[in-house]
């Protein structure tokens, strides 16, 4: 039984997405995992949060207006008095289903902006998106639900911050979010050519202080420093089973986005087994709750508690083990994969970095004249040939 | 331009101060507890923040809320709540939390 409560339940409510962002969040498997769940088990999911103690929610996925049963779900949630926070691509959405989504109770929108101009918009994204993007954005300030403006920063968008602010201040988001890629699933595939240079981070950075600065009271605006630069590693999902639960499409209960990718943990489903059980006792939820697991230098580190010894994933995907210390800190053993990459970021020259022909947002599955490897359903021989299942 | 954004960006005592529409006060029901829920976020408040909050109706000016608390015996002299309330109104409104209407 832990003392720990969550805060948060962030409902990935399907994997499916239109866009194929080169930095999706979703595991590069994602096509494996089915949306499993009905309207009623989604239901049951947050009313079992509530009791729990969660008061945020957040709706994702993938695009979650894939789901056709959206409104009833978010109905339910304001119903329960949670923060209702709808985040997506802007597509598919008309106009008349996002009143119908007001109505229902969403108390803010978060939508994705990938740059400032459709071409490298859509070459991010890998489809035609931006006009849509901008009609969405009218929409939701025409009908005063709070927004925030979300752009993943990478080094093709950069150095864009005083435009990509410019655009949120024209649509009059509350809050502009510029996080840079966390480099895990499909932006860890794509890192070498995403990673910025540390010149530029740091000209983003002032850019993006000074824009809060002058905007303070009208505009939030948030600065998520990637990892790779910061030496000290981020409070991953602020320390595993302490704040939140991420529930899969397929209805795993998680302690974060990409706990599914690391191998010999148990897997714990909302569909057999209620919330609190899972939250409370479950060994997947205990395996990196408080500071037990932990190795040298994390154990005996002052900041332990600050930063809860980094990103799971991160060590897992960067040295094949879970429980080693995030590579993103400089006291880990294994800082040297971070410092690399890094080192290959200032090697590469823009015209090396993309060599995509000028006006095609038609962009290669993988492999192509970019380089970058857009989010797409696996081969079927990934999946170990039951992917059509 | 929208009410209250981008007029003065400095609290005084005769500002109307109102909730911004991101932002929602509730009870946690764990608790007790009121807390104020904006995106993605809460703040855990206590009693005299969360009583400076209900008083925000957009209508009731800093001062207007001072004399609230202390005709509700809040603890503390009259000055030192009037410089506190302040304080925080000025801090919730450089987070865009809290608005100002016209003066």
């Amino acid at each position: 039984m832990t003392e720990e409560r969550p805060y948060t339940l962030i409902a990935e409510l399907t994997y499916r997405c239109p866009l194929r962002c080169v930095y999706c969040s979703n595991p590069t498997d994602f096509a494996a995992h089915k949306d499993a769940l009905s309207t009623e088990d989604w239901k049951r999911v947050l009313t079992e949060a509530d009791e729990l103690g969660v008061m945020q929610l957040n709706l994702t996925g993938g695009e979650p207006l894939l789901r056709n049963d959206l409104e009833e779900i978010v109905a339910h949630a304001a119903g329960l008095g949670l923060y209702t926070n709808l985040i997506t691509s802007g597509l598919p959405l008309v106009r008349e289903r996002l009143v119908a989504l007001r109505d229902a109770g969403i108390d803010s929108v978060q939508l994705s902006i990938q740059d400032v101009e459709k071409e490298s918009s859509e070459r991010i994204a890998g489809r035609e998106s931006f006009a849509h993007k901008l009609d969405v954005a009218a929409w939701v300030q025409e009908l005063g639900i709070p927004l925030t403006v979300n752009t993943v920063l990478h080094r093709e968008n950069i150095g864009h911050v005083p435009g990509i602010v410019e655009l949120a201040e024209r649509f009059g988001a509350e809050r502009l979010e510029l996080a840079n890629a966390q480099y895990l699933a499909w932006a860890l595939l794509n890192r070498d050519r995403l990673l910025p240079t540390r010149a530029a981070l740091e000209e983003a950075r002032r850019h993006a202080l000074s824009a809060r600065e002058r905007l303070k009271g009208r505009m939030e605006v948030l600065f998520v420093l990637p990892d790779y630069y910061s030496d000290r590693p981020k409070a991953c999902m602020s320390g595993w089973g302490k704040r939140y639960i991420v529930v899969s499409p397929d209805g795993l209960a998680l302690p974060c986005h990409l706990a599914h990718t690391l191998p010999g943990l148990p897997r714990e489903s909302v569909r057999t087994r209620a919330l609190a059980a899972i939250w409370d006792d479950s060994p997947l939820f205990q395996a990196f709750r408080g500071d037990e697991w932990m190795p040298e230098p994390c154990a005996s580190c002052e900041r332990k508690a600050v930063d809860f010894g980094g990103c799971r994933c991160q060590a897992f995907h960067l040295t094949g083990n879970a429980a080693a210390t995030d590579p993103a800190c400089a006291l880990s053993a294994d800082h040297g994969v971070v410092e690399r990459a890094r080192a290959l970021a200032e090697r590469l020259v823009p015209a090396e970095r993309l060599a995509t022909k000028g006006g095609d947002a038609r962009a290669p599955r993988t492999e192509g004249d970019s380089g970058l490897r857009y989010r797409d359903p696996p081969r079927r021989s990934e999946l170990g040939g039951d992917a059509e299942r | 331009m929208s009410k209250g954004r981008g007029g003065s960006r400095l609290i005084t005592l005769d500002a109307r101060p109102t909730l911004s529409p991101k932002a929602r006060l509730r009870v946690d029901k764990k608790t007790g507890q009121k807390v104020l829920l904006y995106p993605e976020k809460g703040l855990l408040l206590n009693a005299t923040g969360a009583r400076i909050l209900e008083l925000c109706d957009g209508e009731r000016t800093v001062a207007g809320i001072v004399e609230v608390l202390v005709s509700e015996h809040t603890a503390g002299a009259p000055d030192t709540i009037s410089s506190e309330v302040t304080a925080f109104l000025q801090r919730l409104f450089d987070t865009g939390l809290v608005r100002t209407g016209p003066s």
